[in-house]
């Protein structure tokens, strides 16, 4: 998962930095990640995974970590696994 | 008419304060509505003559490659609005006046001009600041008005789609520009007492597009960016925006290129003055009859 986030916002993020040289706690928004570039972000991965953010993952600490952006999406494709 | 089963917005049709279009959110204003404005306009000079700021007006169209470069699309391409013209023909336009005459579809072939609505009133300021190179070290400090457009037609008289606009813009160090918005949050206030409004000042998120713009609102919210006072006009449970406190961070300054003399990217902040929600919440408030409005309020207004 952190290696499909991490191409994800090499891709889409326009990070300072490489993804790669972050760690899972680092915060995104501090290496470059702005507010219109979470957008490119999220879209991608709900293309890849086939997943939806809900709502109540629209929030700013949802993308605020690769971990962070791990934890949501690990609850939505199990969500899925068992739907 | 009866003030209590029509809606504010008749009444004020029906007194000539307003007067209707045809379109929602598009009116035509009145002699006492002007008055109330221009009234308006003198209690905000006052309030930021300390600035000695730059005075610039702006049309209300801007540039629309200057459009483009501001980003507006990003965030809200559905309150945006642009501005196309015919090009062609003599046969183009008998097509045209045959399509307009058999109430078909006209507009399908109207083409781009350089021009589009402009969106807020310092849209257009940032790329006039950038080339003037770098920003002195007092902070540089504007007072511009526009008329804006936003696409959202409503009912609501304080939801317009064509409206005034006034801005008091900061362009400085972030202290600069934090200094400045803590002074306009007070002064906003001091403002909203004189005209005896009832207020409230809240933090608020700008209406970002989509899904995505959810993101963008919690995150806007999170780092307290805008603040808004709030009267009520046609709530009491939702009281509308009259003025917002806007702090952009280094948003606009690192998209034009606005620099401190560092070469560190300048911040920006701005006041925005609803100018015709400010008069409805007047009118709201102290009747449709300016003779009758309290005079403390007709004094501040220089009625």
């Amino acid at each position: 998962m952190q290696l499909i986030i991490r191409q994800a916002l090499d891709q889409y993020g326009r990070l300072s930095v490489p993804a790669a040289s972050l760690d899972d706690a680092a915060d995104l928004f501090g290496a470059g990640l702005a507010s219109f570039t979470v957008v490119q972000l999220m879209l991608a991965l709900e293309e890849k995974l086939g997943v939806e953010f809900p709502d109540r993952m629209l929030n700013r600490k949802s993308f605020s970590s690769i971990a962070a952006i791990s934890a949501c999406l690990t609850e939505l494709t199990s969500e899925k696994a068992v739907a | 008419m009866c003030d209590s089963c029509s809606s504010f917005l008749d009444r004020l049709f029906a007194r000539g304060v307003l007067h209707a279009t045809g379109v929602d959110g598009l009116y035509a204003r009145g002699e006492c509505f002007e008055k109330v404005i221009s009234g308006l306009d003198r209690v905000i000079s006052r309030h930021g003559a300390a600035h000695r700021a730059e005075i610039i007006r702006f049309p209300p169209g801007m540039s629309r490659a200057l459009f483009e470069q501001s980003g507006y699309m990003n965030s809200f391409p559905q309150l945006a609005g642009s501005i196309h013209g015919f090009v062609g023909d003599e046969r183009d336009h008998l097509a045209l006046l045959d399509k307009i005459h058999n109430g078909e579809t006209w507009t399908d072939r109207q083409v781009a001009t350089d021009v589009v609505l402009t969106p807020a009133a310092c849209y257009p300021l940032y790329p006039i600041v950038s080339k003037r190179g770098p920003v002195r070290a007092d902070g540089l400090y504007f007072d511009v008005q526009s008329y804006c457009f936003r696409h959202e037609p409503s009912k609501d008289p304080a939801r317009m789609q064509m409206f005034r606009m006034r801005e008091y813009v900061c362009v400085g160090t972030p202290d600069q520009v934090m200094a400045f918005r803590e002074q306009w949050l007070e002064k906003g206030r001091d403002f909203a007492r004189e005209l005896a409004l009832p207020h409230e000042v809240n933090v608020a998120n700008d209406p970002f597009f989509g899904r995505g713009g959810r993101v963008m609102a919690s995150s806007q919210r999170e780092l307290g960016l805008k603040f808004e006072l709030l009267v009520p006009i046609e709530s009491g449970d939702e009281p509308t925006a009259c003025v917002s406190f806007n702090y952009h961070q280094d948003h606009f300054a690192s998209m034009w290129g606005i620099e401190l003399a560092s070469g560190e990217a300048a911040h920006t902040a701005c006041v925005g003055f609803g100018m015709e929600r400010l008069a409805l919440a007047l009118f709201k408030h102290d009747g449709l009859d300016l003779d009758a409005w309290p005079s403390p309020v007709r004094a501040a207004l220089a009625l």
